[in-house]
């Protein structure tokens, strides 16, 4: 049997095996990602994300905690940390914050650590992602790296983008600025027991009425060209809703879990629910095509090629846009 | 192109409190390019397991300083073995009596350490055990 079809037939460890070659991008992975690859499509990707300390595990592991008791909902986590960028190494902690959920086995956490990708994700968290969706998981909840106001990958890989913020983290100026709050399909103000929790609701509330989307645009950091999602123009527009949550306690879970059932609802009903999983594809198509053909080139540029190349252009006999040129021309005689 | 890594669960099973240790391993190995994952206090032998499982990790390393370290380390075992990973390797660090060392290693933990234990010496050791498998 191979480890795709074990997979499939439910096998935990054949499971946790692949997603180690699938995260190694290993010969394996690929086959196998290629034979689970009809299984896929059918999960609900909740992702959530937000600054380092506003709770995103506690509320991952009440989520699924609900998903597990109210909806009897298989529901695998991946949880994304940083790696240093030093030493390549990592501390992966977001499961101590999830210790309610062991000893369930509709549950599966994964830690994956960012491998100095910067967008709040992992090279290959799509890839761990399909894996889970083919296994059958009902609900995917991928937790970002502690993001700043950039790490907005997330957007173009959830159904669903919760965007967690907690009491005192900024002022109103914050809360324009572009990024993060941007992709929120649903603004989630965390540990709303504290004091200041009025402040950050008025400031995402004056957000939320400046903004007014009409379409989707996913670019990030002019790595990747970018999809739009179009909506239809007579769809309802979705307004996100700000959710306040005592994690900690379970408090306001109930009503995000109905929220977000609310936000699929609407991502069916206006059909962006496709569109979304067109605009990932294609950027997926995408980046594997740009992996496909600079490992060509690498393949059909010879080391020293490169480097007198670059020779000529410490030289400044040829200009960066030449030495690009001459090294495309060069390849193909 | 990714590399493999070496992936360790640090975790804390038993009911003592003291996870400084655990947390210098943790920092140690993260410096030597390892992955972490960190699951924290007052873990049972199958939480341990099942996180060893679902992380499919190289190498799980218990630190244990309240004693039981002859029940919990065997379960940690046998719940491994019986989860069919076999294949990883299980470090102990803590408070451990030297009368108890050939019992543990006999039962397959790979490695021990006590207090003074230097960091250098639980990384080349890993190193060193999953070279060994390949």
């Amino acid at each position: 049997m191979t480890l795709a079809a074990s997979i499939l037939a439910g096998d935990r460890l054949s499971l946790a095996r692949l997603l180690t070659q699938v995260e190694n991008d290993s010969p394996d992975g690929r086959a196998a990602l290629v034979e689970l690859f009809p299984h896929t499509g059918r999960a609900h990707l909740i992702g959530v994300t937000g600054a380092p300390g506003t709770g995103k595990s506690s509320l991952v592991n009440q989520l699924a905690l609900h998903y597990r008791k109210q909806a009897d909902k298989r529901v695998a986590v991946v949880a994304v940390d940083p790696s240093s960028p030093f030493t390549g190494g990592a501390v992966l902690g977001d499961r101590v914050r999830m210790r309610d959920l062991s000893g369930d086995p509709n549950v599966f956490i994964r830690s994956m650590a960012s491998r100095g990708s910067l967008g709040g994700l992992a090279q290959a968290t799509a890839g761990m992602v399909q894996v889970f969706d083919a296994a059958g998981f009902d609900v995917i909840l991928i937790e970002t790296v502690g993001a700043g106001q950039s790490e907005v990958d997330i957007a173009r890989l959830a159904h669903t983008t919760l965007v967690v913020e907690a009491p005192g983290l900024g002022d109103d100026i914050q809360a324009i600025k572009a990024g993060i709050l941007e992709i929120a399909d649903i603004l989630v103000i965390n540990k709303a027991d504290r004091p200041g929790v009025e402040n950050t609701e008025k400031a995402l509330k004056s957000t939320l009425e400046l903004a007014h989307p009409t379409q989707r645009v996913f670019h990030h950091h002019g790595r990747y060209s970018y999809a739009t999602v179009e909506m239809p123009f007579d769809a309802k527009l979705w307004i996100p809703p700000i959710q306040k949550t005592v994690s900690t306690e379970g408090r306001g879970i109930p009503e995000l879990v109905e929220a977000i059932a609310r936000h699929a609802e609407h991502l069916r009903s206006s059909g962006d629910w496709t569109a979304r999983e067109r605009a990932r594809l294609e950027v997926e198509l995408e980046m594997l095509i740009q992996e496909a053909l600079v490992a060509r080139f690498r393949e059909e540029v010879s080391p020293q090629q490169f480097r007198q190349v670059v020779d000529q252009m410490v030289q400044r006999d040829v200009s960066p846009w030449e030495a690009v040129q001459s090294l495309l021309n060069g390849r193909s005689k | 192109m990714s590399e493999k890594k070496i992936r360790v669960l640090v975790a804390k099973p038993g009911l003592d409190g003291h996870d400084r240790g655990a947390k210098v391993v943790a920092r140690a190995l993260r410096d030597a390019g390892m992955e972490v994952i960190y699951t924290g206090l007052r873990q049972t032998p199958e939480m341990i397991a099942e996180a060893a499982l679902q992380e499919d990790v190289d190498v799980v390393g218990l630190s244990i300083l309240s004693g039981a370290h002859m029940a919990l380390a065997p379960r940690v075992l046998g719940l491994l073995k019986a989860n069919g990973q076999t294949h990883v390797k299980v470090f102990l660090g803590g408070i451990i009596p030297d009368e108890d060392l050939p019992r543990l290693k006999e039962m397959g933990v790979t490695g021990v350490y006590g207090p003074g234990a230097n960091t250098e010496d639980i990384i080349n050791d890993i190193r060193g055990a999953l070279a060994e498998k390949a």
